[in-house]
């Protein structure tokens, strides 16, 4: 077991590394000169030449590069084009709302997809099935900023139960935090729960044809039994699969999301950053949210293999 | 006179496809003495493991469904049974070994668990005294080093291993009927041997009946005390084993028993395979369903369905030619 996790962790490494030169490359031969961004529109040359001076752009790219990986991990980011501040500053208190907003939607969407995609496929074939079935079709066709429109038009703007806007961090009291969350938080989870109703639906009926679920009714076992204690855990890796693939996709919802509900967040920074052209906050975010999917990754790894004593090889 | 464990009377058993509704078992009886070894006997799809699904009320339903007749079990009617009551006899009463010994365990909890579950379902066992239970079960069916064994999961182990397992699982509450449905087919016929000798051994032990599902008619020589020959849903020859092998009386019997190789035949004498197909079970010819590939075959057989009749107190056969049939045409 150990062994397993160690390998995958290695293998991680190479990933990590693969981004990073993506990401700075991407960013390096994107458009826009960045020591005019700085300079701003009434430079002269001599200045534009300064700030590249000043930053080491007229270094060649390998160089740039390797500073940019040295600096990196050393734990240094960067600093902002514009407020000239250390990023790793600017980060630490985006990361709550998203972390929060993150965790929240992970817990929430995996215990309403695994408990209504086990309820269906227990009553497979009866009316709840089709209703959750279609249900889940519904929410994962739904656009989420539509969703989150009418929500917020309903709940919010004529309900008046929860905020339009206004985020409350965990400082200010957790009932406070969570009911400043409460709309984004549902939103998400509802429709990343759809999927992984589905694929829990699916992954069970598929283990409930095996033999060995035979053999556990041979046995005397009960029905509940042998529905939760040999058919659940089997059908679990792709289950297991899916809510990796939609944390992946949360990374990218939640740039809607924070924007819709104006959480200040990392999704709300790297947009900020995109408008301003802030290249180090967009390089840096880039790393930070591929280093989290890649970590996701590892976990869901080592998932598997807790789930499958096959896969612990 | 032995007491009767088991008896099958009249059963149905059908399922609706698409094709239609076939009929896998149709109106069997048989019935199973206390220690005897039983073998049913067929082809691929002839309904055998259908039977024995039947008997322990197993039908996948949908699409299948025990449509009539009776299944007696020690004094006990078992489609009379709640379900409750049903599952309290499977694994306690009734043990179940299947074909497919890579598939049949749960690849993700380990032998003890599984070993220890019907001791905990059926003995009320705590865990600890399962556990140990299940320790001696291991040591029981010949596998050593069941302190490892136990936490091992089912890939670790070979398929003679895992089929060993089975049956200490299917044994673990000293049940009264054993089912092996093709227990042996998927294994090495080293292991086969094995296997089939340790199942007659823990039987044996504990005075519980045998039922051998299979189409090896090797197995049912050297194990069974009765056998039944089934073809397309129906019993066409009841009889003792040596007496089967000796006389064998429906046509179909001596199809079978000449297409096996024997070694004490000619080098290139060529086997004899039964001539024709297996037949749709959706759409049976009329009369005797063997009848197309029967030489024996008269009109009669393709108006009429011959009835299981009695011709000896041991011996039931189904053929209205049987006393012209004979094994060495």
């Amino acid at each position: 077991m150990w062994r397993y996790i160690a390998q995958r962790f290695l293998v991680s490494i190479p990933v990590i590394l693969m981004v990073g030169i993506i990401t700075f490359t991407l960013v390096y031969v994107g458009p826009g000169d960045p020591a005019a961004i700085i300079a701003g529109d009434e430079a002269t040359p001599e200045i534009l030449e300064a700030i590249r001076e000043d930053l080491g752009f007229n270094r060649p790219f390998p160089v740039q590069m390797g500073d940019w990986f040295w600096n990196l991990l050393q734990g240094d980011l960067g600093t902002s084009y514009f407020s000239r501040r250390e990023i790793t500053e600017l980060i630490t208190p985006r990361l709550q709302p998203t972390l929060s907003l993150g965790i929240q939607v992970v817990v929430l969407s995996t215990l309403i997809g695994i408990s209504t995609g086990m309820l269906a496929a227990w009553k497979a074939g009866s009316r709840l099935d089709r209703n959750l079935m279609v249900l889940a079709v519904l929410g994962f066709a739904t656009p989420g900023f539509w969703l989150a429109f009418l929500v917020i038009w309903v709940f919010a703007v004529n309900l008046g139960w929860f905020p339009v806007l206004g985020y409350k961090p965990i400082q200010d009291g957790l009932i406070q935090h969570l009911h400043s969350m409460f709309l984004p938080v549902m939103i998400n989870s509802i429709l990343a729960s759809a999927f992984i109703s589905r694929i829990t639906r699916s992954a069970m009926l598929e283990v409930l044809r095996e033999d060995y679920i035979r053999t556990a009714r041979a046995k005397g076992a009960s029905e509940l039994s042998v529905f939760i204690r040999h058919a659940f855990r089997p059908s679990a890796i792709p289950v297991a699969t899916v809510i990796g693939a939609s944390i992946a996709g949360l990374a990218t919802g939640f740039v809607l999301t924070e924007t819709i509900f104006a959480i200040p967040g990392l999704g709300r920074m790297l947009i900020d950053a995109i408008v301003r052209r802030d290249y180090p906050i967009i390089q840096a975010l880039l790393m930070v949210v591929a280093t989290v999917l890649i970590a996701v990754n590892l976990l869901i790894d080592i998932l598997y293999a807790y789930i499958d004593p096959r896969i612990r090889y | 006179m032995t007491e009767t464990l088991l008896k099958v009377e009249h059963l149905q058993t059908e399922f609706r496809t698409e094709g239609g509704v076939v009929k896998a078992v149709d109106d069997v009886t048989f019935e199973i003495k206390q220690g005897e070894t039983f073998a049913l006997v067929g082809e691929s799809g002839c309904g055998k493991s259908v039977t024995a699904l039947s008997i322990m009320r197993l039908i996948p339903n949908p699409p299948g469904e025990i449509t009539g007749g009776s299944i007696e079990f020690d004094g006990e009617n078992l489609l009379d049974l709640s379900d409750s009551d049903m599952r309290d006899l499977r694994g306690s009463k009734i043990g179940m070994i299947f074909q497919e010994p890579m598939s049949s365990l749960n690849p993700v909890l380990t032998i003890e668990s599984q070993l220890a579950e019907p001791l905990k379902i059926h003995m009320n066992l705590s865990s600890k005294a399962a556990n140990d239970r299940a320790q001696e079960l291991i040591d029981m069916v010949g596998i050593p080093d069941s302190k490892t064994r136990l936490r091992q999961y089912p890939h670790e182990l070979s398929g003679g291993q895992r089929q060993r397992i089975m049956i200490a699982m299917a044994m673990s509450c000293t049940p009264r009927l054993l089912i092996a449905d093709e227990a042996t087919t998927a294994l090495d016929v080293t292991i086969q041997a094995q296997i089939l000798d340790l199942m007659q051994d823990v039987t044996e032990q504990s005075g519980a009946s045998l039922l051998i599902i299979t189409h090896n008619l090797g197995i049912v020589a050297r194990y069974a005390d009765r056998v039944a020959v089934m073809y397309a849903g129906k019993l066409r020859e009841v009889s003792d084993a040596p007496s089967m092998y000796a006389n064998p009386l429906h046509p179909y019997t001596v199809g079978l028993l000449r297409s096996v190789p024997r070694l004490d035949s000619d080098k290139g004498t060529p086997l004899a395979p039964i001539a024709g197909e297996i037949p749709d079970l959706t759409n049976l010819p009329d009369g005797c369903a063997f009848n197309p590939r029967c030489k024996w075959a008269v009109d009669r057989c393709s108006n009429e369905s011959p009835e299981l009749s009695e011709i000896s107190p041991t011996t039931q056969v189904a053929c209205f030619e049987h006393s012209s049939v004979t094994l060495h045409a």
